[in-house]
């Protein structure tokens, strides 16, 4: 391997997935989508995808049906607010125990 | 060509000369008529670059870190309470590696409001990891500033060429204006081999985690501590660098040499006065009047002062019987920077010389020779009783 210029090793990333580490451990809220009520799902067509092109870490996949990538989704929450149809709703991670009486 | 004019406008024909394509300055006193020759130089045509009037220093820099991080030539100029607001840009332009030059004219800083010559503003700003060259006369002012981008954009690290407000920046002297051709020859233009590129889309400087990680092409990415200690390896090599692209500027225009420190008979010395900017130009007055008087001393101006030539200036004083630091700044509670980072530099010489620190000149307070000659003949005198704290010149009002 070339040995690389300090000056090179600089902070620099392309954008996609992953570039801010596993964010999806950070996750409290999980967006989960409902099918029966995503457009591309239910018209067949490639359209809307508002979820993948508002993730600010692209980890919504542009497919019919859209796929979340959950190692790096850290449950902002956007998505769920963009979408058109109110398909995607924000599920809590882990509920908290209850204190037994 | 040779020509007679003011410091600012030396370091503003210097800029020219280097084919700086961004300028982004706030107009602060005594830096204001350098940014005004430039818009000028823009204004006419004489200098093909993007002049971008801003409503802070704090964007000044913001301006020069984006014009930079898109590859091209940045350039800003400021002084005092101006520099203090960009700080927070300062850091992220070296952090980010970025090979932008900046000239400060040295004022004293406020509080109490003060529009005059001391150097608190950039010594203040020694930990920040720019590189720090300082100026005693005209003909530096211009040639740091064409050397300073050559610096900046071979070694990724941004320049401050500093040189005393109003002392140099509004005084008139002659200088030599290097040809155009030659500068050219000197400072071709560069390619960063990162840079905003639409075709080539990237995120820089984002959030950079504790550790190493493997980026999206699967490359091993360093941690934030990576890149911080890469800056100081780096730095420490830019002392060899300039040592080549002085080298290199003195078989082109003539003139150089001296990348550290200027000495002024030193060479038999046993005193040694030591300085920082154009005082060191006056000092050598006062090293000629006592060296009429047999007493053998010389003067020694610093002018890089990050990263810290700790073996020139070793090897420039180890062995003299005593070496005597004037400073115009403080690090407050402590001694005079220049004095500490001295002492640290000779720790591991053999022959430890006595060491003086004198602080003087703060906020304007004029500098007279005959004060200097008083000082210096105490230091002389009494070369093993001085004391470690920094004694005051020319200070009044001790009732």
């Amino acid at each position: 391997m070339v040995k690389r210029k300090y000056c090179d090793m600089i902070s620099r990333s392309k954008p996609g997935p992953g570039d801010g580490g596993n964010t999806g451990s950070w996750r409290v809220m999980r967006p989960v989508i409902n099918l029966e009520a995503c457009i591309p799902v239910k018209t067949k067509k490639n359209s809307c995808f508002n979820c993948w092109l508002y993730c600010p870490d692209c980890v919504v996949s542009k497919t019919i049906p859209p796929v979340i990538n959950y190692e790096y989704c850290k449950g902002c929450g956007i998505c769920a607010e963009e979408c058109p149809t109110g398909a995607i709703s924000m599920v809590a991670e882990a509920t908290p125990v209850t204190e037994e009486k | 060509m040779h020509i007679i004019e003011a410091g600012n406008v030396a370091a503003a024909i210097g800029v020219k000369l280097s084919r700086a394509q961004v300028i982004a300055a706030y107009p602060i006193t005594p830096q204001t008529p350098l940014t005004e020759k430039l818009s000028e130089f823009v204004e006419s045509g004489e200098l093909e670059a993007q002049y971008i009037p801003v409503e802070s220093e704090h964007s000044a820099m913001a301006v020069c870190i984006a014009a930079s991080t898109a590859g091209a030539r940045a350039f800003t100029a400021t002084s005092a309470n101006g520099l203090l607001y960009m700080v927070e840009q300062l850091h992220w332009a070296v952090g980010a590696r970025l090979p932008v030059v900046m000239c400060v004219a040295n004022r004293g800083i406020g509080a109490p409001w003060t529009v005059w010559n001391d150097q608190q503003d950039t010594i203040s700003q020694r930990d920040v990891g720019w590189i720090q060259l300082y100026c005693n006369d005209h003909q530096q002012i211009i040639d740091s500033v064409i050397k300073a981008f050559k610096l900046a954009q071979t070694v990724s690290v941004p320049v401050m060429v500093c040189y005393d407000g109003y002392l140099l920046s509004h005084t008139y002297m002659p200088f030599e204006q290097p040809e155009q051709s030659k500068v050219d020859a000197f400072l071709p233009a560069f390619t960063p081999k990162h840079f905003l590129d639409p075709e080539n889309p990237g995120n820089f400087n984002t959030v950079t985690l504790p550790d190493i990680r493997l980026d999206v092409d699967g490359i091993m990415a360093p941690g934030y501590i990576e890149i911080r200690h890469n800056l100081q390896e780096d730095l420490r090599a830019a002392l060899d660098t300039y040592v080549t692209i002085d080298k290199e500027f003195e078989k082109e225009f003539g003139r150089g040499g001296n990348p550290f420190v200027e000495e002024y008979k030193c060479e038999d010395a046993e005193f040694v006065a030591v300085c920082i900017g154009s005082l060191s130009y006056q000092l050598r007055d006062v090293v000629d009047i006592m060296r009429d008087d047999q007493v053998k001393i010389g003067v020694m101006g610093v002018q890089m002062y990050r990263p810290f030539p700790d073996q020139a200036i070793t090897q420039a004083l180890a062995g003299k019987k005593c070496v005597i630091v004037f400073e115009k700044a403080l690090s407050y509670g402590n001694q005079g920077a220049l004095y500490a980072d001295i002492k640290s530099a000779l720790y591991s010489s053999e022959k430890k010389p006595r060491i003086h620190n004198y602080i003087l000149g703060l906020g304007g307070r004029e500098i007279k020779t005959q004060h200097l000659l008083d000082a210096l003949a105490e230091s002389c005198t009494t070369p093993d009783t001085f004391g470690d704290s920094p004694r005051w010149i020319g200070l009044k009002l001790q009732e």
